[in-house]
């Protein structure tokens, strides 16, 4: 068993880039102070918008339940310190196009006053899977690696999908960013704890937790750890440090020499991958029945006087983080959200860290340049041979710019993780990501658009033969009742009735056949699409 | 506190045209120096002329495009198009074939296709093929080498002979130019003449012709540098050295006495500037992995069949050209599998 990791894979294409990571590596974390306003949106993860539970004027305590996921991929919000709601409205959110969301804003009270919390699970092997990703699900826990997806539903993989390996990524690949590192360090105990939850909710085989071999004493400290609880079925792997690593797919290669199939998930080849942010999260959640309120967040770059991590509640301002690093230097020019490839630039300070924030990145004019002018590309390919997903970059792009969407998806568009490792190394500096961004959002809009036009065609349709149903119905209706003769009333009402229900079952049954009718009010299409669904298909 | 927001990733850029440019050029001074040393200052000559009209040519068409000049003109691919051309014609031709050719090259094949980035065709072979094809005497008169007794020209000589067509008292075309290697073999081949027949002519070295086996020696310097430079990748020239290698081989192994040996293919002509300069214009070639290769091996064996059946004794400007119509093809059936494709 202990030989299985001995051999890695690698994958094709990747970085190596300087790591930037010890300049927030030298103080140990500490909780930041809680800020006086809290931003919570109640949209930080994949999936549907948890909806609002509180209103202007309510008072809330630390844990408390601010936001309801909505619909199964969704993620619940909780309150991250005590204090009163001054605020339910739209506001601008950490977003790569600067996008509102719907957000509470929680004016703290200082106290930091908690929830009644229920007692603890001793051992949360007595629980049922089951009943483990129900409180998880509660605990608003998403993927704290970025991208945000709900971690529940990562532990439901479904049926047909036996589970063999649980891999927990430590990799964090992107430069600059230590949160993970940092939490490896100083809470290994919480790491291995929640990685045995997710363990036993998932039923794997095997665990491995992954990092780089840059983290040598991240990689000590879990050791020590896996050491202690004398798992053989656990390992502590390390993996060569290259960009992008710490993505799934790429990690998974690495590991395990298996490919995630295209446009699939991890758990079809039998694995699942959790971040050690979410691991230790989920530990907290069983054990100490927290909500997720808080995470590690590296606040880093020239732009900061005292770069370090700091134990963040959700929701605090970027501003207010910044200052208890010893606030801007003078060379601060750029606000970045996440690391200096994936991460999104932000243009001010008031927005909140959420959820998937890992790292604030204050970049100095030298760290971070502004884009040089894009030439034309020159096709030197330099952008397939970084490509993690052996995608042909260049031909993507050249099909994206001229809004070929057809042909982008030929070219598997949507196998692009954004890495940004082509535009990294495009020597005409064509912000390549951009384009597929771009590109992929057309043809998401495009279906929609799409799925929309089949509704509201089908809600026409139907609309056309309902109303010929009555039509019939009512002449129906009339004929009887200009034949007058009452000889035999109750036969003739069971009779009518009886041919009424023919006639509504053919008409359901065939509402194709019910085209237009010259004699009926036109109706638009749109205006069969205002109508809420359950009027009219019911 | 407001930020500006531009699109990720973030850090400073890797690479740039301008830089990618400047190291073809670097690549290029030892085989130009060579060049120089074994063929007499015709080749500065056409290198300064071809350079300058190349970047003139330039600057105009960016202006009448509308472009910026300034930026276009700092990637340098004009000043490479004009070296590329300097380096393939022939040493003491006529002022105004680099000219044509060279304007034709800028001009048309690749400003009127929509400039850097959109030529179908190599810039400087199409230019090239231009001025072959049209003056074709012109085209065949080169310089002979220092080393086998012909009269060479000083610098001054050479500027009256280029600019104002004067010999110096008492010489002609015929004492200063020589068939190259590569025409002696076409030559003697078409006057069924046995390989060590026409081998015995002075212009044939130890495995190549006297001077182009040194000229493509440092051209084969400067490709590797470029290798290990990572400006260039290995597929191209491997594909078409290693397709006119074995092609040279298996004609060779099968009579010796009719077709030259493989290593005479390897260093004669433009065989090395062809393999690691000019198949590899990144623009006009193929650019999946496999696709290289298969675009080098075919220009491999083409040169090989222009230089064996063809009207020309070179071939390289022809196989390059016919390559490049074979690129977008080529890239379309050598897709790469897809990180997680099982089989379509």
């Amino acid at each position: 068993m202990a030989a299985r990791f001995d051999k890695l894979f690698h994958f094709h294409g990747g970085l190596r880039l300087p790591g930037h990571k010890d300049q927030s590596t030298a103080m140990a974390v500490v909780p930041a102070r809680v800020p006086p306003r809290l931003i919570l949106p109640l949209h930080q993860h994949i999936g549907q918008p948890a909806e609002a539970l509180v209103q202007p004027g309510d008072r809330v305590l630390k844990g408390q339940l601010i936001g309801r996921a909505e619909g199964y991929v969704s993620a619940a919000v909780h309150a991250s310190s005590s204090g009163r709601v001054v605020e339910v409205a739209e506001r601008p959110v950490p977003h790569p196009s600067g996008l509102t969301a719907l957000c509470v804003v929680i004016e703290t009270d200082g106290l930091e006053q908690w929830r009644q919390r229920d007692e603890p699970v001793a051992d949360y092997r007595t629980l049922d899977p089951s009943e483990l990703r129900n409180r998880i699900r509660d605990a608003g826990i998403v993927g704290l690696g970025g991208a945000g997806f709900p971690t529940f539903v990562k532990m439901n993989p479904g049926a047909g999908h036996a589970i063999e390996l649980l891999v927990i990524n430590g990799a964090e690949c992107e430069p600059y960013i230590s949160c993970d590192d940092m939490l490896m360090r100083e809470r290994p105990a919480d790491i291995v704890a929640g990685m045995a939850i997710l363990r036993h909710a998932i039923g794997a085989r095997e665990c491995v937790i992954a990092v780089e071999d840059n983290k040598p004493e991240a990689t000590a400290a879990l050791r020590r750890e896996v050491q202690a609880a004398g798992d053989a079925t656990v390992q502590v792997v390390t993996v060569p440090t290259r960009y992008p690593t710490g993505g799934e797919k790429q990690l998974i290669k690495v590991l395990t020499g298996r490919e995630v199939p295209s446009q699939g998930l991890p758990a079809d080849i039998g694995v699942v991958c959790h971040n050690v942010g979410t691991a230790a999260a989920v530990y907290r959640n069983v054990l100490d029945n927290e909500p997720l309120v808080s995470r590690f967040i590296t606040v880093t770059g020239a732009g900061v006087a005292q770069p370090r991590n700091l134990e963040v509640l959700v929701g605090t301002p970027i501003a207010d983080l910044v200052e208890q690093c010893g606030g801007y230097t003078d060379a601060a020019d750029r606000l970045v959200m996440g690391g200096p490839m994936m991460g999104f630039a932000l243009p001010d300070d008031a927005l909140p860290v959420v959820k998937t924030t890992n790292c604030i990145l204050v970049a100095s004019r030298d760290e971070l340049p502004p884009p040089q002018a894009a030439m034309p590309c020159i096709r030197c390919g330099e952008c397939v041979q970084v490509c993690p997903a052996d995608l042909l970059p260049q031909q993507l792009y050249w099909y994206a710019h001229s809004k070929d969407f057809d042909k982008t998806q030929d070219y598997h568009l949507f196998d692009c993780i954004e890495c940004g490792c082509c535009a990294q190394v495009c020597p005409s500096h064509i912000p390549l990501v951009q384009y597929y961004r771009f590109a992929k959002t057309e043809i998401w809009a495009q279906e929609r658009e799409r799925r929309h036009a089949d509704q509201a065609r089908r809600r026409h349709e139907f609309r056309l033969a309902r109303l010929e149903r009555e039509k019939q119905e009512r002449e129906q209706r009339l004929r009887e009742r200009r034949k007058g003769a009452p000889q035999d009333t109750k036969k003739a009402a069971i009779q009518a009735a009886l041919e009424r229900a023919k006639a509504k079952k053919a008409a359901v049954g065939n509402e194709s056949v019910a085209q237009a009718d010259a004699g009926e009010p036109s109706t638009s299409a749109a205006d069969a699409a205002d109508k809420p669904d359950s009027k009219e298909n019911a | 506190m407001e930020f500006h927001t531009y699109s990720s990733p973030h850090l400073p850029a890797h690479s740039d045209v301008g830089v990618v440019m400047r190291r073809v050029l670097y690549a290029l001074v030892p085989g130009a120096l060579a060049y120089w040393w074994f063929f007499g200052w015709g080749v500065l000559i056409n290198l300064a002329l071809c350079v300058s009209v190349a970047v003139g040519a330039e600057a105009v068409m960016l202006q009448l495009r509308g472009r910026a000049a300034g930026r276009f003109l700092a990637d340098g691919s004009a000043v490479v198009t004009g070296a590329l051309l300097g380096l393939a014609l022939p040493p003491l031709t006529p002022w105004w074939i680099p000219v044509v050719a060279v304007l034709f090259a800028i001009v048309v094949a690749k400003q009127l296709y929509g400039g850097l980035g959109y030529n179908p065709f190599n810039p400087a072979m199409v230019g090239y093929v231009v001025v072959l094809i049209s003056f074709p005497r012109e085209l065949s008169l080169w310089a002979s080498p220092v080393g086998i007794g012909a009269h060479t020209l000083n610098l001054a000589q050479t500027l009256q002979l280029v600019f104002a067509n004067h010999f110096p008292a008492g010489l002609n075309w015929d004492a200063v130019t020589s068939a190259t290697p590569l025409d002696a073999v076409k030559i003697g081949r078409g006057l069924d003449k046995t390989m060590s027949e026409i081998g015995s002519a002075p212009v044939f070295g130890d495995y190549g012709g006297i001077g182009w086996e040194w000229v493509n020696l440092w051209y084969l310097v400067g490709g590797v540098w470029l290798l290990r430079e990572r400006v260039i990748r290995w597929q191209i020239p491997a594909g078409m050295l290693g397709a006119l290698f074995l092609m040279a081989l298996a004609f060779y192994l099968n009579s010796p006495d009719r077709f030259p040996s493989p290593l005479f293919h390897m260093f004669s002509g433009a065989t090395m500037l062809g393999a690691f300069f000019i198949a590899t214009d990144p623009v006009s070639a193929s650019t999946t992995n496999r696709g290289r290769l298969i675009y080098g091996a075919g220009i491999g064996v083409l040169v090989y069949v222009i230089r064996t059946w063809g009207g020309y004794p070179e071939g390289v400007a022809f196989a390059v050209l016919l390559m490049n119509m074979a690129a977008p093809t080529i890239d379309y059936y050598s897709r790469p599998r897809v990180f997680g494709q099982t089989g379509e």
